[in-house]
């Protein structure tokens, strides 16, 4: 299931017009309770799992507890996201607990040279095979 | 029942906002991310606009949201021709091998680029052990287009470390759409959080695109953007068909849940031809979590039977029963044919089926001790741990939570694995969407495969990519994003070759606001009539939608229920239920935008469903058994039926005329 916030963590991400987890949600999940300023999923049966709003909230207040309709209790999965690399942890139910690190990108973000030392696209090719940037392959 | 319509009496009318611009991206995922980035350099010798809208926000939109643990299509060191011929065979002999061969001969750059912006790929060490993307670097080397060596999961994946797979890919997009913003002086072209829910055709010339309309789900403001071309990557259909899971399970669909049939059902409004929407994919993954089973089998070799330890592909008397239903297909054991094969044995009471990974860490555990002796031979194996963990961390993150909730370690338990329920799309393994131009220089291309602008539909001026190309599957995320980049190119010649063409979209913007905004007015004016707004009868919130739908195509168009099976007279009795439904959407409702995106989504499930029942109605055969069984026809009848099944959506009166087209191999067996 379905990501969860917790409600001391939250702060509604006070400030702006809206929060991280709002802005993030690839299936407009997150909505942001005005009243208390806290943040919740308004469709849990719609949720991925896809870990985006626990990624990038800056608080830390969201975690996903397992689908109950076949997830026993007890378990949790918690990323923590730097710039560089992404570090799990796996709590078992019964108590086994497993660390990764695992990289996420090789450059800063934001950091791209987007069309540096790529050629101007030759419109004579326009209509034929290939990229601006590169000749499709023959074989 | 007595007709809604909306006159804004009940609910506030929207702010109407008009875009114009030269090329029209709709989708956010990896194809219209490659159309952002290759049609920049080519719009910019004209000052030609492209303007990008997102249902979501684009650094985490589409099927690689979450992330990936490979790259899928990677030709690399192989034969492009190879590749159409794989491609082919996994889709049950028909497939459009020009779109494949295109496809395969420009996928290498999109994945050279991934490295280049930072995707961490990972290489072979000189000990023949893998590097991920970090140690490659440390350890000096190349990247792939430098000649660097991959490693390959199967014949055609790479491995890599893609968490932020989508989140780089985006970032490229959004810097190319800024380029073309500095180009063209327009102060937006990037719309995040807008919900396009119809194309419109233009006043003057009655087939050409010339508009789409949608709605901000964040504000009251309606959107027109008028284009003179349209690249359409609004992805597949998922959440169509009951699914296994009960309650909020269902959230953990194999393929994105918000793949939500837009890229079929904005084409089949626009009247573009569709070809293959009898096709499905029915994945047999990890039990309810739907983890990738992809690296288990590949990687690390392990193997799936029945829990008598017995390999349902080896099975003689199954072997033979399907032989002589499906023939030939039979022996080339596609995935179709594997999942037909693991139901035979689910059907026996053999189950569960289980990806014996205990078995495979086992045996990498002695070889590995043999090889390297017992220390670094430990070293290497937790190292390998680490990477089956990293493949459900990367994509599928709920299988970890599974496996972690059951107490499953890998090396230690088997895992159970089953056929999911049934999907729509054409990028992953499967081959639903429409027909489309294809680059026409392939020898031998017959003359209805091309009609000058490479993945045009029959509808001037939309071109499609990713999801919705038909009869061309097995591209993934690489070759979706080529694919974009192929769209870029010929929408940009296409709108060049057409430069006095300023579109003017069929109805007025009052009109469009009207339908757009109907489910609010419809829940305004009847909400008040009960205590519950959730229980009224003068109306349909969009879930319940939802459920309808998929209990229909469960029990009549072959879903899990049934064991994939169907037939004419159940297919026929679907159709008048779901022609019911459709009725029904003229009562959707909406609280909310959020709800107001959910009646729009659900309604272009209706439709993509609509189109594939009509199509497996049609083809009087069983093509792909193990994603769904004809009863009537229950065999593989490849000299009546190895023909592309084609149709076009009449919007007016809601029919489809159904057709068919020649299916030509031009790269042989």
């Amino acid at each position: 299931m379905p990501s969860f916030v917790i409600t001391e963590k939250c702060d509604g991400c006070k400030a702006q017009d809206k929060t991280a987890c709002q802005y993030i949600c690839p299936n407009d999940l997150m909505a942001l309770n005005r009243d208390l300023m806290k943040a919740y999923n308004q469709e849990p049966e719609q949720c991925w799992e896809c870990y985006n709003c626990v990624k990038i909230c800056p608080q830390q207040a969201i975690e996903v507890r397992g689908y109950q309709d076949f997830n026993p209790l007890g378990a949790n999965v918690i990323p923590l996201r730097g710039t560089d690399s992404i570090m799990w942890t796996v709590k078992f139910r019964n108590g086994v607990l497993k660390r990764f690190k695992f990289p996420i990108r090789t450059t800063e973000e934001g950091s791209m040279n987007l069309y540096g030392g790529k050629p101007e696209a030759d419109m004579s090719k326009l209509k034929s095979p290939g990229f601006f940037n590169y000749e499709a392959r023959k074989e | 029942m007595e007709k809604d319509t909306c006159t804004f009496s009940y609910c506030a009318k929207p702010e109407i906002v008009e875009h114009d611009t030269d090329l029209l991206i709709l989708g956010g995922g990896m194809s219209a991310c490659g159309t952002a980035y290759e049609a920049t350099k080519w719009a910019a010798a004209k000052g030609l606009k492209v303007t990008m809208v997102d249902k979501a926000a684009t650094d985490r939109s589409g099927a690689v949201a979450m992330g990936l643990s490979a790259i899928n299509t990677y030709i690399g060191e192989n034969k492009v021709e190879d590749y159409v011929r794989y491609v082919r065979a996994d889709l049950m002999g028909i497939t459009r091998d020009d779109l494949v061969f295109d496809l395969g001969r420009h996928v290498d750059d999109s994945v050279h680029l991934f490295e280049e912006w930072g995707l961490p790929i990972w290489k072979k060490g000189d000990d023949g052990f893998s590097l991920d993307g970090f140690q490659a670097k440390e350890e000096g080397k190349k990247a792939l287009k430098d000649g660097g060596t991959p490693v390959r999961s199967g014949k055609w994946q790479i491995m890599i470390n893609g968490e932020s797979y989508k989140a780089i890919v985006a970032e490229a997009a959004k810097k190319a759409l800024e380029v073309n913003r500095q180009a063209t002086g327009v102060a937006q072209n990037h719309f995040e959080r807008v919900f396009i829910v119809r194309l419109f055709k233009d006043a003057n010339d009655p087939n050409r695109i010339a508009a789409a309309v949608g709605f901000s789900v964040r504000e009251n403001k309606m959107y027109i953007f008028k284009a003179k071309a349209i690249a359409l990557g609004a992805g597949g259909a998922v959440n169509c068909f009951r699914p296994r899971s009960t309650k909020e399970g269902q959230g953990r669909a194999w393929y994105p849940v918000w793949n939500s049939g837009s890229g079929y059902a904005l084409g089949m409004q626009a009247g573009a031809e569709l070809t293959l929407m009898e096709n499905r994919f029915v994945p047999a993954r990890f039990k309810d979590g739907y983890g990738p089973v992809g690296a288990w089998f590949l990687f690390f070799k392990a193997k799936a039977t029945n829990s008598l330890g017995e390999d349902y592909c080896m099975n003689e008397e199954y072997l033979a029963d399907a032989r002589a239903k499906y023939g030939k297909y039979v022996d080339k054991m596609g995935t179709a044919i594997r999942n037909h094969l693991m139901m035979l044995d689910m059907k026996a009471g053999k189950g569960p089926i289980l990806m014996n990974t205990h078995h495979a860490m086992d045996a990498i555990n002695k070889s590995f001790t043999e090889k390297l002796g017992e220390k670094e031979g430990k070293k290497k194996v937790k190292h390998l741990e680490a990477e089956a963990w990293e493949d459900f961390l990367d994509m599928c993150i709920g299988q970890a939570g599974l496996w972690a909730s059951k107490n499953i370690e890998p090396d230690k338990t088997p895992s159970e694995i089953m056929p999911t329920e049934p999907y729509l799309l054409g990028s992953h393994a499967g081959c639903a969407g429409f027909w489309c131009s294809g680059p026409g220089d392939i020898p031998g291309t017959p003359a209805d495969w091309s009609w000058g602008y490479n993945r045009m539909s029959t509808v001037p001026g939309l071109f499609m990519m990713g999801d919705i190309v038909g009869a061309s599957g097995h591209k993934f995320s690489s070759g979706s994003h080529a694919e974009g980049r192929i769209v870029a190119k010929a929408a940009i010649a296409f709108i060049l070759d057409n430069p006095s063409y300023s579109p003017k979209p069929r109805r007025s913007a009052d009109e469009m606001a009207a339908e757009l905004y109907l489910p609010f007015e419809v829940y305004e004016k009847h909400k008040v009539y009960s205590t519950d707004p959730k229980i009224n009868p003068n109306y349909i919130k969009p879930d319940l939608l939802q459920t309808r739908l998929q209990k229909i195509s469960d029990e009549y168009f072959g879903g899990i229920s049934t064991w994939y099976m169907t037939s004419k007279t159940m297919l026929e009795e679907g159709l008048r239920q779901l022609a019911m439904l459709k009725e029904d959407c003229s009562k959707m409702a909406a609280a909310d935008y959020h709800e107001l995106m959910r009646c729009w989504e659900n309604y272009h499930r209706i439709l993509s469903v609509e189109a594939h029942a009509r199509h497996i109605l049609y083809r009087e055969e069983t093509r792909y058994p193990g994603y769904y069984y004809r009863g009537d026809h229950n065999f593989i009848d490849d000299e009546k039926w190895k023909v592309f099944t084609c149709s076009k959506y009449n919007m007016e009166t809601g029919e489809f005329t159904m057709s068919k087209r020649d299916h030509k191999n031009l790269y042989s067996d």
